[in-house]
């Protein structure tokens, strides 16, 4: 235990900044958890092992020459194709059953992912370098590299890019007919089938996206995948499903617990500390709902 | 009855006769009963109470730390043994090991059934996928504490007391397969007590509809929590000895392992049958053969085997071989079956 966090204002400041450009990232995760959880009412389980695929797509443009910030455009597209091709392989047939039965059939693929990627990737840590230097602030006190500013504002306008996409498109319209009402959608000539491949074609970019940002702020490794996937979950349950602004600000909330955690605890408990607060959370969620005689749905 | 009878003892004749048959395989058939513990006392709370768990690992691994350290710590002190790591200071003399073991054993069986009990009432009143989630993040925060604690050996392991040598007999693998096998006599006849009693109706009826069973008048959180708490009693059982064979315990591969263990008896449960009393037996059985048997073919690819496993079991055998047979003898299950009803029925497939 040490509160040097809260006897220093400036270490207090850093913290915060640190949490909040990170929470933005796990916003975008869980956005794209909402997403598919909304429409397909699916847990993917897998979800953190697409990030961390994405995040090796952009590494490994690093290790060509090409600088990884590029792999926030190509990510996204290699990550759509290899959403799609999940959702024909195995997630089309646990769409309609229990969720259970999803969560199980996604934390096959997990594991699967995880170790082709050890294969393929090497199970080092790896981080791309992308050379924005750092920003300091309040005479040096407080240290802010450019990249992280630069992974905030990238994922922020790829938010604001899929919300408008979302309200605007034709196939935006469908994924959120189907989501209110897959059965309506199919007799009002939705192909619901071509939605849903869509939906997950659509959340493995958008982790496709986030891999990218993160291999170039953070490190990436084969077997890191299931935090950001417990994040994301932790995300949506605090927020609702469909609720974007509460997506963004629990996020931002779960990002700046996670830096004090790691100043106070020890950063060998940080990953515990996220583990424990989503069982807090919901443990918190059922006390509340039962004194209504009610349950989480 | 009879013939059940007959069955029973000769499974126990073969299960007591094993190790001396089949030598070479004593660790392989500890481990076996391991995992017929792990599936069948899963499948109370997950096949016959319709609650998911992941986190039945975290009682395994809370038995298997918490016998080695009672068996460590009865006699020595526990943080120079985990400071020496592999290089002993301290030995146990035969009595000493043995008398450790078994008062292990009995802290590794209690205390994980206590702490069920004190988490059950928040954990239970989660329902269906919340609790699923709820218990995997309850498994992976144990792994990540514990890898954490310096006295337990953090991140450099534990290594539990080495097998006394009694008068130059060699008997490990004896004496931890008879411990296994006596935990799975022990948990099997529970379980097989359980389900012939209305305690197993009750679990059924709130897998079938909890709301209603509620109205019923039943209090379906005690049972649940029994339900639980006797999960928890057999699977730090098993955790306490798994230790003990293993030899060394690391929290994330070892202990706490979500990504082995955890999922194996899910697994192993739904590949046998869930809610079905010789299902997870079965299941265990064929997992570990198959585990065992085509483990050294895809050496190095275990793991993308075993998601492949885990994807192709779910989507295609959902109701695992006890399902299927009963789908395909009823007449067996003691279900009555209408000629006309069934001709009917393959004629719509």
């Amino acid at each position: 235990m040490d509160f040097m966090v809260f006897q220093y204002p400036m270490i207090t400041i850093q913290a915060c900044l640190d949490g909040i450009l990170l929470g933005v990232l796990f916003a975008l995760i869980a956005y794209g958890m909402a997403l598919q959880w909304g429409v397909m009412n699916i847990i993917n389980i897998a979800q953190g092992d697409l990030v961390i695929l994405g995040g090796y797509i952009a590494y490994f443009m690093y290790l060509y020459g090409i600088h990884p910030a590029w792999g926030v455009i190509v990510s996204p597209i290699i990550m759509y194709f290899v959403g799609v091709g999940i959702y024909k392989l195995v997630i089309n047939k646990v769409v309609d059953r229990d969720l259970f039965i999803s969560i199980l059939a996604t934390f096959g693929i997990s594991i699967l992912f995880m170790q082709l990627m050890n294969f393929a990737f090497g199970a080092d840590v790896v981080l791309a370098n992308s050379g924005y230097g750092t920003t300091f602030l309040f005479d040096s006190n407080v240290v802010l590299p450019n990249s992280k500013i630069f992974s905030a504002v990238v994922s922020i306008v790829f938010a604001i890019c899929l919300v408008i996409y979302m309200k605007k498109s034709k196939l935006g319209r469908a994924i959120r007919a189907t989501a209110q009402n897959a059965r309506a959608a199919k007799i009002l000539g939705v192909d619901t089938e071509k939605v849903y491949a869509a939906t997950f074609g659509i959340n493995a970019a958008l982790c496709g996206v986030a891999g990218a940002l993160i291999s170039i702020t953070f490190t990436i490794h084969p077997y890191m995948g299931l935090p950001y996937t417990i994040r994301s979950f932790m995300i949506v349950i605090v927020a609702g499903l469909g609720n974007l602004p509460g997506v963004a600000m629990s996020g931002m909330g779960l990002g700046v617990f996670e830096e004090f955690a790691d100043y106070i605890l020890g950063t060998e408990f940080r990953i515990g500390s996220v583990f424990l607060l989503l069982v807090l959370i919901l443990v918190y969620r059922r006390f509340k709902l039962s004194r209504k005689r009610e349950y989480l749905k | 009855m009879n013939k059940n009878l007959i069955l029973y003892a000769s499974i126990l004749v073969f299960g007591l006769a094993a190790p001396f048959i089949f030598p070479a395989f004593k660790v392989q058939l500890s481990i076996l009963c391991v995992l017929i513990i792990l599936a069948v006392t899963w499948n109370i709370q997950g096949g016959e109470m319709g609650y998911n768990s992941f986190g039945n690992i975290l009682f395994y691994g809370l038995g298997m730390y918490l016998c080695a350290s009672v068996q460590v710590g009865m006699f020595f002190p526990l943080a120079e043994w985990t400071e020496s790591g592999g290089e002993k200071t301290f030995v146990h003399t035969p009595t000493q090991f043995f008398q450790g073991m078994a008062a292990g054993l009995v802290v590794a069986a209690v205390v994980p059934t206590i702490v069920a009990g004190l988490i059950g009432y928040s954990i239970l009143g989660l329902r269906g996928h919340y609790f699923a989630i709820c218990t995997l993040g309850l498994g992976v925060a144990a792994g990540e504490i514990s890898g954490g604690i310096e006295i337990i050996g953090a991140g450099q392991g534990f290594t539990t007391p080495p097998f006394p040598n009694v008068g130059g007999l060699e008997a490990r693998g004896e004496f931890f397969y008879f411990c296994s096998f006596f935990a799975l006599v022990l948990a099997f006849i529970t379980v097989r007590a359980i389900y012939s009693t209305r305690f197993k109706l009750i679990l059924n009826a709130i897998r079938d509809n909890e709301d209603k069973a509620e109205a019923m008048g039943i209090e379906t959180m005690k049972y649940k929590i029994i339900g639980w708490m006797v999960s928890a009693f057999f699977c730090g059982l098993a955790g306490g000895i798994m230790g003990g064979l293993v030899g060394y315990i690391d929290s994330t591969d070892v202990a706490f392992d979500g990504r082995e263990m955890g999922v194996f008896m899910v697994l192993m449960a739904i590949l046998g049958g869930k809610g079905t009393l010789w299902g997870p037996v079965i299941g265990a059985t064929v997992f570990h053969i198959f585990k065992e048997g085509f483990w050294t073919l895809f050496l190095g690819w275990q793991y993308v085997a075993l998601g492949v496993l885990i994807v192709v079991i779910v989507i295609y055998f959902p109701e695992g071989i006890m399902g299927w047979l009963r789908e395909k003898y009823p007449e067996r299950f003691g279900e009555v079956v209408d000629e006309a009803d069934r001709k009917a029925q393959v004629e719509l497939k």
